[in-house]
C-alpha cells in the first residue's frame, strides 16, 4: 500500500490524517495484506462464502409500532436544532 | 444518422409497512419532523437494527408477482457515503445476495404486441431522511422521519428503446405494486421514484453508448419529458463532435430541466462490505409458497381473463387490466350494458381523455360505471347516435345527471321516425336543386360519393339527431327516384 492510497481511503472515510500517519498506516496495512495473501492461498472450492462469522440466522420482528416520539430527548444531544429539525452546516448538491 | 435510444430503470418503491425496516418507529407520511425517528434511525451509539418481517414478505410477494427467483438466503451490506440525512454514514442495502433475483415484466406496446422487460434483481434497503436547504441561513435542516423506511429497489436490464416503453414499464410496475398491496403507489408522496439510465447509439451499432443517470423522477409525465430532453441532448452533443460524459443528473420538476450534479471525485467508491450487525435472513421454500398463496389476481391474469371472458383485444385488455380500479369499473359497466367492446372504447376514449385533462384517476370520475353503462345502453338501443352520446357524456361529466335525464332534458333523442326524416329529406332536396341535378347526371357508381353532401345537410337540419342508417336509406331512395324519373 502507498501512502497516497491511504490518504484516498481516509478522505472517503472523512478522516483527517497527516503524512506521517499515512506512511505508518501504509506500512502496517501492507503487513496485514501479506497475511490476507496467505489466506487467499487456501483452497475454498465448494465452500459457501461467509456472510457472518456467527453460524446463525437473523430473527425477524413483527411489524408493530414499538417506538414513541422521543424527539425532545434525542435533540438534547444535538449541537443545533430549530423547528424540530437537526441543523447541520449547509449541504447543497 | 438514425439513432436508437437505450433505457434502463431503477425504481424505488416504499413498502407499505407500519414500521421502519430496522426499527419499530412509525412510517406514516406527513408527521411533524423527527417525531418518528427513534434512536436506531438516528444511529445512536449502541443501537442495533431489528429487521421487520413484513418488509421481507412484501419484497418476496413482488418477486413472486414477476416470476423471479426468490433468495432463500439474503444478506445485507453497508454502502458507505457521508450525507447528513444518512446518520449511520452508510446505507444498509443488499448487493450480491438480494432477496429477489432475475424476473420478467411484460409490457404492451401501442401496436398490440407484448414485449418482455428483464428485471436484473430487486433488493431491500432503507430510505434516507430529508434535507431542507431553504429556511436556514448557512445551515440545512434535517428531518429523519423517512430514514429507515423500507424500500425495494427494482433494477431493470437496459431493454427499453423508447420513452413510451419506459413509461409503459413504469406503469406496469406501479400496477403490480398496488395490485399486491405492498406499496400505496402515491407518487406525489415519493412512494415510487424512478432513476432513468439513458444512452443513444447509431441504429446498427451493437455496443451501448455512454449512459447518464437522471435521478428521482416522481411522475410518469416527468419521466417522459426527461427522456425526451436527455435523448435530444445526447444526440446533439455527439452530432456536434462531442462525447457523452458518464454522469448523474438531477431533474427539476418545476423548471422541467435537468442538470449534471457536481460529482465529487471518487463519489462512487462506496466500499461495500457485509453488515456485521445483521445475520443472513432465511426463508424456507414452504414459507415462500405460503406467501404465493396470498397473491391476489395480477394485472396479467386479469388481462387474460378479460380477453377470454369479454372478448377484448390483447391491447385493450392490457390497458384496462393494468389498474385495479379501471378494471373494476370496466367489469361493472360491461356486465350491465352487456357490451365489453363499447365499454372499452368509452373507457379508453372519452373517459381517459377527460380524466387526463382534469388530472384525475378513475376513482374520482364524476360518472359512475352504472351511469356509463346507462349511456352505452342508449347507444345500443338506438335512442342516441354515438356522436350525440359524446354530447351526453360531456353533460354527465358536468354533473347534469344520468344519460336518460340528459337526453330527456336536452331533447337529444335520435329521430328514427320515417315520416319526420322524410320531411327533412324532402326539404333538403327542394332547397338544393343544383346538387340534385349533379347527382342525377352523375354515373351511378359515383353517386354514392355524392350522397355525403345530402347526408351532411340532413343531419344538420335534424340537429345531429337523425338516425344515420334510417336517414341514409331514405336519402338513397328519394334521390334514386329523382334520378329515374
Amino acid at each position: 500500500m502507498e501512502p497516497s492510497e491511504i490518504q484516498k481511503l481516509a478522505n472517503l472515510a472523512m478522516l483527517d490524517i497527516n503524512e506521517e500517519t499515512a506512511k505508518e498506516t501504509a506500512s502496517s496495512i501492507t503487513d496485514v495484506l501479506a497475511l490476507i495473501d496467505q489466506l487467499q492461498a487456501a483452497d475454498t472450492d465448494g465452500v459457501a462464502p461467509m456472510a457472518h462469522p456467527l453460524d446463525a440466522v437473523q430473527v425477524l420482528r413483527a411489524d408493530n409500532i414499538t417506538e414513541s416520539d422521543q424527539r425532545d430527548t434525542l435533540m438534547t444531544v444535538a449541537p443545533q436544532t430549530d423547528s424540530g429539525l437537526f441543523l447541520v452546516p449547509k449541504v447543497v448538491e | 444518422m438514425q439513432w436508437e435510444t437505450v433505457i434502463g430503470l431503477e425504481v424505488h418503491v416504499q413498502l407499505a409497512t407500519q414500521t421502519k425496516i430496522f426499527s419499530g418507529a412509525s412510517t406514516v407520511f406527513g408527521a411533524e419532523p423527527n417525531t418518528q425517528a427513534c434512536a436506531i434511525d438516528l444511529a445512536m451509539p449502541g443501537t442495533l437494527p431489528s429487521p421487520n418481517a413484513k418488509a421481507f414478505e412484501y419484497a418476496i410477494l413482488f418477486g413472486l408477482a414477476i416470476d423471479a427467483e426468490i433468495g432463500e438466503r439474503s444478506v445485507f451490506e453497508r454502502k458507505n457515503y457521508f450525507y447528513p440525512d444518512l446518520p449511520k454514514g452508510y446505507q444498509t442495502t443488499q448487493l450480491d445476495e438480494p432477496i429477489v433475483g432475475a424476473g420478467i415484466v411484460d409490457i404492451a406496446l401501442e401496436d398490440g404486441t407484448v414485449k418482455p422487460i428483464r428485471i436484473h434483481h430487486a433488493h431491500l434497503e432503507e430510505d434516507a431522511g430529508k434535507s431542507l436547504h431553504e429556511d436556514f441561513i448557512g445551515m440545512s435542516g434535517i428531518d429523519l422521519n423517512r430514514a429507515g423506511t423500507p424500500l425495494i429497489e427494482i433494477v431493470s436490464e437496459p431493454d427499453m428503446r423508447t420513452k413510451e416503453e419506459a413509461v409503459a414499464f413504469a406503469r406496469k410496475l406501479h400496477s403490480i405494486v398496488t395490485a399486491i398491496g405492498i406499496g400505496d403507489g402515491d407518487m406525489s408522496q415519493g412512494s415510487m421514484r424512478f432513476d432513468v439510465n439513458i444512452s443513444v447509439r447509431p441504429k446498427d451499432q451493437a455496443e451501448y453508448g455512454t449512459r447518464t443517470e437522471t435521478k428521482n423522477l416522481n411522475s410518469f409525465k416527468f419521466m417522459e419529458r426527461c427522456i425526451e430532453q436527455e435523448v435530444q441532448r445526447q444526440i446533439e452533443v455527439i452530432e456536434d463532435g462531442g462525447t457523452i460524459r458518464q454522469e448523474t443528473r438531477l431533474y427539476n420538476g418545476d423548471t422541467h430541466t435537468a442538470r449534471a450534479m457536481r460529482s465529487k471525485e471518487e463519489a462512487n467508491d462506496y466500499r461495500y462490505f457485509p453488515c456485521p450487525d445483521l445475520l443472513p435472513v432465511h426463508f424456507t421454500p414452504e414459507a415462500i409458497e405460503a406467501l404465493r398463496a396470498t397473491l391476489p389476481e395480477l394485472p396479467d391474469a386479469r388481462k387474460t381473463r378479460f380477453e377470454e371472458n369479454f372478448g377484448l383485444s390483447p391491447y385493450d385488455a392490457t390497458i384496462i387490466a393494468l389498474d385495479a380500479n379501471t378494471a373494476a369499473f370496466f367489469e361493472v359497466c360491461a356486465k350491465q350494458c352487456d357490451d365489453a367492446k363499447l365499454t372499452a372504447n368509452w373507457l379508453m376514449g372519452e373517459m381517459a381523455s377527460q380524466l387526463n385533462s382534469n388530472d384525475l384517476t378513475i376513482k374520482d370520475s364524476p360518472i359512475t360505471a352504472e351511469q356509463l353503462a346507462g349511456l352505452i345502453t342508449r347507444i345500443k338501443d338506438g335512442t342516441i347516435s354515438s356522436k350525440i352520446a359524446k354530447k351526453v357524456f360531456e353533460a354527465m361529466w358536468q354533473g347534469e345527471g344520468d344519460a336518460d335525464t340528459v337526453i330527456e332534458k336536452q331533447g337529444l333523442k335520435q329521430v328514427s321516425d320515417t315520416g319526420a326524416l322524410e320531411k327533412i329529406v324532402d326539404d333538403i332536396i327542394a332547397a338544393n336543386p343544383a346538387q340534385v341535378a349533379n347527382f342525377v347526371n352523375a354515373e351511378p357508381e359515383k353517386r354514392k360519393k355524392m350522397l355525403g353532401f345530402f347526408v351532411g345537410q340532413s343531419m344538420k337540419a335534424s340537429k345531429g339527431q337523425a338516425n344515420p342508417q334510417a336517414l341514409n336509406q331514405i336519402l338513397m331512395t328519394k334521390l334514386n327516384q329523382a334520378a329515374n324519373s
